[in-house]
């Protein structure tokens, strides 16, 4: 069947299984910065934004997100254009394996957005759906602050954070 | 001169691993890889999937003990898109072991690829590669296997009596290391040093317990995951999830039969590791099913799989007695435990003699006696776990030392202060428990233990807080305890890691190293090293790791080697390069190389800064014109000594009365890992292998039907913490300089495992007044202690 969404802000048609879940449809087209820790929707791992909405793609049908915009990790930035979230997690030492932290960052990302200054509160409720088996969640949480103060001081200063999307 | 690692030449200029001021050592540069990761490009090994890819299953046992009478494969086999089915029928049968060790593994060879018979409920019956998913479930339920269920044994002591279900009766497996598998023993190990009656004679006080702990998963998040293909030239390719590149090279060829020239394994990305991937597990099979195929082979555990089938902490249970003078001395403890290694004998010795070694030394004490047994059970398989047995030994022990102190009425952190190993000292464990052979005789050049003991309780308030939250009115009370550590860096006289360092014509250098960075960050550090040493920036240093094709030999991550031990080999090429390059400067420069001073990436004459040569300058001299040449430095590392990183943990937690449930409400780990190369990254290690075993302490653990099945192999009913409800630790790190390791390092991933379990039993101690000897102190647990302790009180 066919299937039309917006992935990192371009418009895609795509050929899939009925019973396909949306993480490996964008898998298959080389997103891999979604990971897959469960296929169970217990880790978060393969979380993406639909509608801006953070979701674990692994048991998301890929035809239930007909029309939706999604955006996963690689929309974010990239390595020579990271996003402030992107930056803050490496500055902040949040990072070890990585596995968790493009869902990590995906949640964040759906918070800031929300709430550009959640208490720690806010902060350990909205990534609540993410597994870390690494870092005890001391820098996560140490990171998403750092993020905030970039991405307030961006916008203080005019500058847009949203990343142009490259095809 | 300190016992160092050999090394191939002593260079011109041996750089003492004196402490000295360091520029990007000891600095929380970031993670190399950092950025890769954080936006999604790094590649983990499913990430990159050849096309044409096939997907490989497992066939498990559903029964714990069962001979397989047959295998009908004809019905799967009918299904179109099934490439290839793998059984005991239709494979090499060579014994093995899984533990990804150092050659000769001291685990024994009792596994096979698949067997005629299953030992536990997730054992490999058989395998499947097919075109999809899809198929490949499909072909799994077709596959008709008539099993003659066994009598099962489930627990250590029945295991061990006479008339017990024999685990392993196969007549070719062997071990060259004590074995017994007709009595169910995978391994057994004693020490004894001093006299140990003598000692508890001399004791005012013994105390003495029972202790247990229990079945627990690593559960990295990426679960086992391995890629296996032929190279255009029909060499195997095995990119894999995996702690151990050459050992897992090594056993696959074993295990199938082919040269290990034939092929070549790689790591890329990791997504954690904690122990799990120290073993050869889908590697062997995958690499079957593509050399039956010709196909790329893509096989993945899911996550109940990941649970039921990889490998877990050993459960041991332990007979512990330590004896103390009214004066704190202590002058005898008596160990002795066994060991569940499960069904398969995987780091069954090597886990035993750790839990002796790496915990009975801490305490200065003159009559010690170790006696462990590793037992066979029909349950999951034990393996390397972070902590390695000092989790298990540390679990009895650190409340051993709460319980003597108390007895003697003397608060822990005096008791501790008094009577830990100190600088300068040794102990008889060291050489009397080795691994796999005699240990090594050790004396501790460093030791900041006494630091991190006053460091923790100052900042943890240990005043304030012990034993003043038994009266709080409520149900709710709250407690304090402590605990202190040590693990080793390396196993010395059999770890060895190599380096290679290339100048490149800008300067920059490639390292080519066979670490193999899980997501600790070895890479960085490894960076940082070579940086250091060369007086680049991290920057300008290129990674080829972990590539048996590409990179020099080093036997893994594993047993807290990497930053010491591979570190220091990459420290030496770097030292050997660097030399190197002084001979092409002291040429162009037309001096002689003493009189050579090192800047930031160049060479200058000592007292004339203005004669100068820049690294690029020189390499470009040497690759182009002059005396041509490509400049290389390359080094081996070996260990003599492991010198163990030293650690205190304090804790504070509430328990309710009422409910049974046990909160950590503050937790401090002070480490002394020598020199922490990069302070962010060694906090990231000790607050992750905190929570690691709060985890463990409190809820994580496998729950077994009375026919051994595993009852909640999902993360929906085997809890991890989440970031909701995390407790948070306070790291503190208290460097010293340890001689013998790069730039003054010793290790730091291991060591904080092994402290939650027994500071925080010595926390609901002081608050409710009751022992928990069991693990987890889950709140039925802690109720049920309550009640007995009500009941003991009336009668
Ligand atoms: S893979 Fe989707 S929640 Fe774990
Ligand atoms: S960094 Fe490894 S799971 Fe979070």
């Amino acid at each position: 069947m066919k299937l039309h969404v917006r992935i990192n802000g371009e418009a895609r048609e795509l050929e899939i299984a009925p019973g396909a879940v949306l993480g490996d449809v964008l898998r298959q087209l080389g997103l891999t910065g979604t990971k897959m820790g469960c296929r169970e929707g217990h880790c978060g791992s393969c979380m993406v934004l639909v509608n801006g909405k953070p979701m674990n793609s692994c048991l998301l049908l890929a035809a239930k997100v007909e029309g939706a915009e999604i955006t996963t990790i690689e929309g974010l930035g990239d390595v020579r254009n990271p996003h402030p979230i992107q930056e803050a997690f490496v500055e902040a030492g949040a990072v070890q394996c990585g596995f968790c932290t493009p869902g990590m960052i995906i949640s964040t990302k759906a918070l800031l957005d929300n709430e550009p200054h959640p208490s720690l509160e806010r902060v350990r409720e909205a990534l609540s759906g993410n597994l870390c088996r690494c870092t005890g969640y001391a820098k996560i949480f140490d990171a998403v602050r750092i993020a905030e103060h970039k991405l307030a001081k961006a916008s203080g200063n005019g500058k847009s954070t949203r990343r142009p999307h490259r095809p | 001169m300190t016992k160092t690692a050999g090394t191939k030449k002593t260079s011109a200029r041996p750089e003492p691993n004196a402490a000295r001021e360091t520029r990007v050592v000891g600095k929380p540069v970031p993670k190399v890889d950092g950025l890769s990761l954080a936006t999604g490009r790094a590649k983990f090994t499913a990430d990159e999937i050849p096309p044409h890819c096939l997907v490989g299953m497992l066939l498990l046992s559903p029964h714990a003990h069962a001979k397989i009478k047959s295998i009908d494969t004809s019905e799967a086999e009918k299904l179109p898109g099934v490439r290839a089915i793998l059984h005991h029928g239709n494979v090499p049968r060579i014994a093995h072991t899984t533990a990804g060790q150092g050659f000769p593994e001291p685990s024994p060879w009792d596994t096979f690829m698949f067997d005629n018979k299953v030992r536990y409920v997730g054992d490999r019956v058989a395998a499947v590669a097919a075109e999809t998913r899809d198929i490949a479930l499909q072909a799994l339920k077709l596959i008709r296997v008539e099993y003659e269920p066994l009598p099962a044994v489930f627990d250590f002591e029945e295991a061990l009596k006479p008339g017990a279900p024999i685990i392993h009766d196969e007549p070719d497996i062997t071990s060259f290391l004590p074995f017994d598998p007709k009595r169910n023993l995978a391994a057994w190990a004693k020490a004894d040093v001093g006299d140990i009656e003598k000692g508890l004679a001399e004791a005012d006080v013994v105390v003495e317990g029972e202790f247990e702990t229990h079945y627990y998963a690593h559960a990295p998040i990426e679960p086992h995951v391995t890629l296996t293909y032929l190279d255009p030239d029909g060499r195997l390719v095995i990119r894999t999830s995996t702690q151990v590149p050459f050992h897992c090279r090594r056993i696959v060829a074993q295990t199938l039969g082919i040269p290990v020239r034939q092929i070549r394994v790689i790591k890329p990305r990791l997504g954690g590791g904690f122990g799990g991937k120290q073993e050869i597990l889908l590697e062997d099979v995958c690499a079957m099913l593509t050399l039956r195929t010709g196909r790329p082979v893509l096989m993945e555990l899911n996550r109940a799989q990941e649970f039921t089938s990889s490998r877990t902490r050993h459960p041991m249970r332990m007979w512990a007695k330590m004896g103390v003078k009214k004066n704190g001395e202590v002058t005898a403890i008596d160990f002795r435990g066994i060991l569940n290694t499960g069904a398969y004998g995987s780091h069954g010795l090597t886990v035993l003699t750790n839990v002796g070694s790496k915990c009975l030394g801490l305490l200065r004490c003159p009559n010690v006696r170790f006696d462990g047994k590793t037992v066979y059970t029909n349950l999951p398989v034990g393996g390397a776990y972070r902590g390695y047995g000092a989790t298990q030994g540390m679990m009895a022990l650190g409340q051993l030392i709460d319980e003597a102190a108390r007895a003697i009425g003397m608060d822990p952190v005096e008791f501790c202060l008094r009577n830990h190993i100190r600088a300068g000292e040794t102990h008889p464990i060291f050489r009397a428990l080795g691994e796999g052979r005699e240990g090594v005789d050790m004396t501790i050049a460093s030791c900041g233990l006494a630091e991190c003991i006053r460091l923790g309780a100052e900042r943890f308030g240990w005043k304030q807080r012990r034993g003043k939250g038994a009266s709080m009115p409520g149900p709710i009370k709250r407690g304090a305890g402590m605990v202190i550590l040590m693990q080793g860096s390396s196993i010395p006289e059999i770890d060895m890691a190599a380096a290679i360092v290339k100048l490149n014509d800008d300067g920059s250098v490639n390292l080519y190293s066979g670490a193999t960075d899980l997501g600790t960050g070895a890479d960085t550090i490894l960076a940082q090293i070579v940086a250091e040493t060369l007086h680049i920036p991290v920057s300008d240093v290129i990674l080829t790791v972990a590539d048996t094709d590409n990179s020099p030999f080093d036997t893994g991550a594993y047993a807290s080697s990497t930053t010491y031990l591979s570190g220091e080999a990459a420290r030496r090429a770097a030292v050997d390069l660097l030399e190197n390059m002084r001979q092409v400067a002291a040429e162009a420069l037309d001096v002689s190389p003493e009189k050579l001073d090192v800047g930031e990436k160049c060479f200058y004459v000592h007292g004339n800064p203005r004669k100068t040569i820049s690294y690029e300058a020189l390499a470009r001299r040497a690759l182009y014109s002059r005396n041509q040449q490509q400049l290389v430095g390359h080094a081996s590392a070996i260990s003599h000594v492991s010198p163990p990183p030293f650690a205190a943990h304090f804790c504070e937690v509430e328990v309710d009365t009422e409910t049974g449930v046990v909160r950590v409400v503050k937790y401090v780990a002070a480490v002394d890992c020598g020199v922490p190369i990069n302070p962010k990254l060694a906090e990231g290690q000790t607050e992750g292998a905190v929570l690691n075993s709060i985890g463990a302490a409190l809820m994580e653990e496998y729950l077994f039907n009375d026919d051994g099945r595993m009852l909640n192999p999902t993360f929906n009913y085997y809890k991890l913490f989440t970031p909701g409800e995390t407790p948070l630790v306070e790291t503190i790190l208290v460097p010293t300089h340890e001689p013998t390791g790069p730039y003054g390092a010793k290790s730091v991933s291991e060591i904080s495992t092994n402290g939650p379990l027994p500071a925080i039993a010595n926390a609901i101690y002081d608050a409710v007044g009751v022992r928990l000897r069991k693990a987890p102190y889950t709140p039925e647990r802690v109720l049920e202690a309550l009640e007995a302790k009500r009941k003991a009180e009336h009668s």
